[in-house]
């Protein structure tokens, strides 16, 4: 698992086309704005749905 | 259908990474949230075909990604003919979708032939092997693995970065900051 330490640590920079740490640092802002998204959990309508869908089922077996 | 209880936790697990495939893939929140609901209930109907042990991230994402390719590609061809149009929609909407520090990255992202963006992702940010984003996308790894790299070196291109001092030290901070990690 990544922590903010092992992103922040800048890689040693040489100007060679895409090198290694021009790689690293796409893949720090692809991860960082699609994390964004992630770290905003589970929106209630998803989690009411589940519930609910699983609900009927439970009822239904009664 | 009652679910196990581990069947249950997984699909809510899996529910944050799946909306923010969704996002990447539809540009939009709105249209990617109802992407998502559509996907879980495909998923439920057919809890029963999904097999215990592997992974219900990968099946979800498979689900998604055909439904959104049947459904939402006819749309989102049209929005991608007229040329830069998603890049000026997330432009215009800079809150739809993360901070406004991303959205050179973002506009960049946009401009991804689909097939590059989808693998990039998949790879790149919701962590699966090249075998498992190849399994999501029905085609070869190495042809994930070609897709990957085209679409880092258009990236690079697009947003005229040739080494990684070109990011800039402060971009790296806030990406840092905003992954809240």
């Amino acid at each position: 698992m990544e922590t903010a330490a092992t992103r922040n640590k800048r890689p040693s920079s040489k100007p060679a086309k895409l090198s290694r740490d021009v790689q690293a640092r796409l893949g720090q802002q692809l991860r960082a704005m699609y994390d964004e998204v992630v770290n905003q959990g589970v929106p209630e309508r998803f989690s009411e749905l589940i519930n609910r869908l699983d609900g009927d089922g439970k009822k239904d077996e009664r | 259908m009652a679910m196990d209880e581990s069947v249950r936790k997984a699909i809510l697990g899996a529910v944050p990474s799946l909306r923010a495939f969704a996002i990447s893939l539809c540009g939009n929140v709105d249209r990617a949230d109802d992407l998502v609901q559509e996907t879980l209930l495909r998923a439920l109907a057919n809890i029963d075909s999904f097999q215990p042990g592997t992974n219900m991230s990968a099946w979800l994402f498979t689900i998604l990604r055909n439904h959104f390719r049947s459904e939402y590609r006819k749309r989102r061809r049209e929005v991608e003919d007229s040329d830069g149009h998603l890049a000026e929609t997330l432009k215009s909407q800079p809150d739809q979708y993360g901070r406004v520090e991303f959205r050179e990255f973002r506009e960049a992202l946009a401009q991804l032939p689909a097939d590059q963006r989808e693998a990039l992702i998949l790879v790149g940010a919701s962590g699966f092997s090249y075998e498992e984003a190849a399994g999501i996308c029905g085609c070869a790894v190495g042809t994930i693995k070609s897709r990957v790299n085209r679409a880092r070196t258009r990236l690079a291109d697009l947003l005229h970065v040739n080494s990684a001092e070109d990011f800039g030290p402060d971009e790296t901070t806030r990406a840092v900051l905003a992954s809240g990690e």
